[in-house]
């Protein structure tokens, strides 16, 4: 792509230097340490699911065991290959004799290692095998009906009722949506456990639940087959259960998830030592799946301010891509957040929105960004929403971003009503259609405001990433450098879930799913 | 006797227009159905002006027409917030000369709400659309404890920082979970004796001053209220309430 913004592409690769450095530095972190939410999904991995007489799912009873014996260092893989060969039981037996009882992990002496791995990864291979299968069925389907070129129209559903969500995500689907996100409830991410089977009664969504994903991506695959086009599903791998959700999520055939932890650290008060081990595992997963991650950066824009910091978001982009990176999923499945938060009221605002989008898609071409519509000056006066609606629209097309989230004029009043969502997409389309090549059109004039503004905001997101750098990237945390929230290490929910790995601990997953997987 | 009744251009016309979308199919019965639930609305001769599509058996209607109904404008009567609204160095000022020591203000967005959007606006340092945050404020010692934070926790925070006023931001109205939310926060604070000894005061895009003293609150604050709103009216009320 011929750059329009002029950048700095020496810059870009210095900014990309110290991401990958602070990425690294992180990585050697995560390396060393396993916490309950990655010890859980690799019990759901293995088979384990279900929930006891009270509603616990039984992978929490297990990892919850695996605590009260000072086990979990230990890894939930290696013990429970150490049972099956001891015992002759499934993952699955094993759980309901620890939930009934019958059976403690910590009386069965340690067996040979070698013949452990071998029965786990039996199980694990076939579990991953299930996973490749969904892949080979989403690109089956792309090739069947062939994909979308040009922003996709994402919208959300929030009825709080998983059967009112498909009603109002099959008429959205007919009238143009191409992605449907099944909003969590109110409260989700921060729950150390996955709950089970079907939501009806939920304040503001559903639960992120197997049964909830099952339900919708059966109703999207219904409408696509009827439309003729693939419908992607999107929730979120993100909270205290990231991983386990990712697993979920790639079981069930999503096809993007919301994952970041700056934005669970920051906006839900998530441990960071807890989130980075949990996002680590959680894009793994993603990874090999397919699945198309959404980072969250553009909330930074929702409490700081959209025009002096703008640079945070590129700050985090960078991160993101090398954390994403590290964990072996690609480029073409990093959805990287922005979003549309300029006051109405700033002059040449929708010049900054343009040189800041545009940016972003000359700085990561590969990438299917994602793109957040205004909600912070969103003011219940529907009429002029629907104008910023349609500008956030028009930056969208004439930049190429990818993953479009259409903004609600009923924003700031409700959660969106069938005919909100009718409205925002016959605008997207209008606009996407009127508009389609005027990017192509279009050239930014030498050292204008639109190219002094992105490299403007290259330039600090530089100098803040050497930084991070020096200080590392918890003590930036610390500091509230990013959406002027401060978080301590030693602080914030999830912490006591975080345990050093035991010398022998393994996680099967990770080498199959980066390794012998055939990730693109 | 002032009667009035909307404006389109002609004084007493009457006219308004109203959307909604029906589960029914776009057809002729359809635009009916749609015409005669206007009539019961209390809408003369309505004009459906756009139908659309929504989905198999759902339709979206566009109307236009003139409301039946007046309203009698001198029997109105609303509960306004009666404190003079002064500016951030007025407050701190007055605080300085009424008060004499720092008022320790503690907010949160409560319960299971997850939005921090409005307590940011009013407490952030930064504030929203040019007016500065209670943070920014001399006399004022703000403490913004964020999202998510469960009423008894806000509570037991309330009493170890002293607080005088209590902030409570809510902006996920579904279902109504901000009322259920909204008067447990009155009930617990009732039964930890505290209700007397602290200004009371909720926020939010659904919120009004009239639903905030219904349920046991001094005051509500809804859309397009600031920070010196909200700090106005609260040292105004400690030195009323003589909480000082």
């Amino acid at each position: 792509m011929q750059s329009k913004l002029n950048l700095n592409q020496k810059m870009i690769e210095q900014a990309r230097k110290y991401a990958k450095n602070i990425a690294q530095d992180t990585q050697d972190f995560i390396d060393l340490h396993t916490t309950v939410a990655v010890e859980r999904t690799i019990c759901r991995l293995l088979g384990i699911d279900g929930v006891n007489e009270i509603d616990i799912p039984l992978p929490n009873i297990f990892v919850e065991h695996l605590m009260e014996n000072q086990l979990l260092s230990t890894g939930a893989a290696l013990l429970i290959g150490n049972a099956m060969l001891a015992y002759s039981l499934a993952p699955q037996e094993i759980a309901e004799q620890i939930s009934t009882g019958k059976l403690n992990l910590s009386h069965i002496p340690i067996g040979d290692i070698a013949q452990i791995t071998k029965i786990i990864n039996e199980v694990a291979i076939k579990s991953v095998e299930k996973i490749r299968i969904n892949r080979q069925e989403r690109a089956n389907l792309l090739e069947k009906y062939g994909d979308k070129t040009g922003p996709f129209i994402y919208v959300i559903v929030a009825t709080g009722n998983i059967y009112e969500d498909v009603t109002q995500a099959v008429a959205a689907v007919r009238q143009g949506a191409d992605i449907i996100a099944v909003i969590r409830t109110t409260g989700q991410s921060l729950l150390d456990f996955v709950p089970f089977g079907a939501t009806t009664e939920g304040f503001g969504g559903t639960y992120a639940t197997q049964e909830n994903f099952r339900i919708m991506r059966q109703a999207l695959d219904e409408v696509g087959a009827d439309v003729g086009r693939y419908i992607r599903l999107c929730n979120y791998a993100s909270g205290l259960c990231m991983p386990e959700i990712a697993a979920l999520g790639a079981l069930e055939r999503l096809d993007v998830m919301l994952n970041d932890a700056l934005y669970g650290i920051l906006f839900r008060d998530i441990n960071m030592k807890r989130t980075i081990v949990d996002q680590y595992f959680s894009r793994v997963i993603n990874g090999f799946a397919g699945i198309i991650i959404n980072t969250g950066e553009d909330n930074y824009l929702t409490t700081a301010d959209a025009v002096e910091e703008a640079h945070t978001v590129l700050t985090s982009q960078f991160l993101n891509e090398q954390f994403a990176l590290m964990a072996n999923l690609p480029k073409s499945q990093m959805g990287l957040g922005h979003a549309f938060e300029i006051s109405p009221d700033v002059k040449n605002g929708f010049l900054f929105e343009l040189a800041q989008a545009q940016m972003a898609r000359e700085i990561f071409p590969e990438s299917p960004l994602k793109y957040m519509p205004p909600t912070k000056f969103m003011t219940g006066d529907i009429f002029m929403g629907s104008v910023q609606n349609a500008l956030f629209n028009a930056v969208s097309v004439m930049t190429s971003q990818k993953i479009h989230l259409l903004g609600m004029l009923t924003e700031a009043i409700h959660t969106p009503f069938m005919s909100d969502r009718a409205l925002a997409i016959e605008n997207a389309k209008y606009i996407f259609t009127t508009m389609e090549n005027l990017g192509d059109e279009i050239n930014f004039k030498e050292n204008g405001i639109i190219q002094s503004r992105a490299n403007e905001i290259l330039n600090k997101a530089c100098t803040l990433l050497s930084e991070i750098e020096e200080n590392k990237l918890f003590a930036t945390l610390e500091q509230g450098i990013f959406a002027c929230i401060k978080r301590s290490r030693e602080m914030g929910k999830g912490l006591q879930g975080v345990v050093l790995k035991s010398e022998g601990y393994f996680n099967p997953f990770i080498d199959l799913m980066t390794k012998g997987g055939d990730t693109q | 006797m002032n009667l009035i009744t909307p404006y389109g251009d002609t004084m007493n016309d009457g006219k308004v227009q109203i959307s909604f979308a029906l589960p029914v199919n776009n057809d002729d019965k359809g635009t009916e159905a749609a015409s005669q639930l206007a009539k019961k609305m209390g809408i003369k001769d309505p004009t459906v002006a756009h139908k659309k599509t929504l989905d198999n058996s759902f339709t979206f209607y566009v109307v236009y027409g003139s409301v039946d109904h007046s309203i009698n404008y001198d029997d109105i009567q609303v509960q306004v917030i009666e404190s003079d609204v002064m500016s951030m160095t007025q407050v701190s000022d007055y605080i300085r000369e009424n008060i004499k020591r720092k008022v320790v203000m503690v907010g949160a967005s409560t319960g299971t709400d997850a939005h921090t959007v409005g307590i940011d606006a009013i407490m952030n340092m930064k504030g929203f659309a040019g007016h500065y945050g209670l943070e920014r404020y001399e006399m004022i010692e703000a403490h913004n404890l964020g999202s998510q934070v469960l009423n008894e926790d806000f509570i037991k925070k309330a009493k170890e920082l002293k607080a005088d006023v209590l902030l409570v931001s809510q902006t996920v109205t579904q279902k109504d979970v901000h009322i259920a939310n909204l008067s447990e926060l009155v009930e617990l604070l009732e039964a930890e004796n505290m209700r007397d000894k602290v200004i009371l005061i909720c926020g939010g895009a659904r919120i009004t001053h009239e639903i905030a003293k219904e349920l046991g609150y001094d005051a509500g604050f809804g859309p397009g209220k600031y920070s010196e709103d909200v700090a106005s009216f609260a040292v105004q009320e400690m030195v009323y309430r003589e909480l000082k």
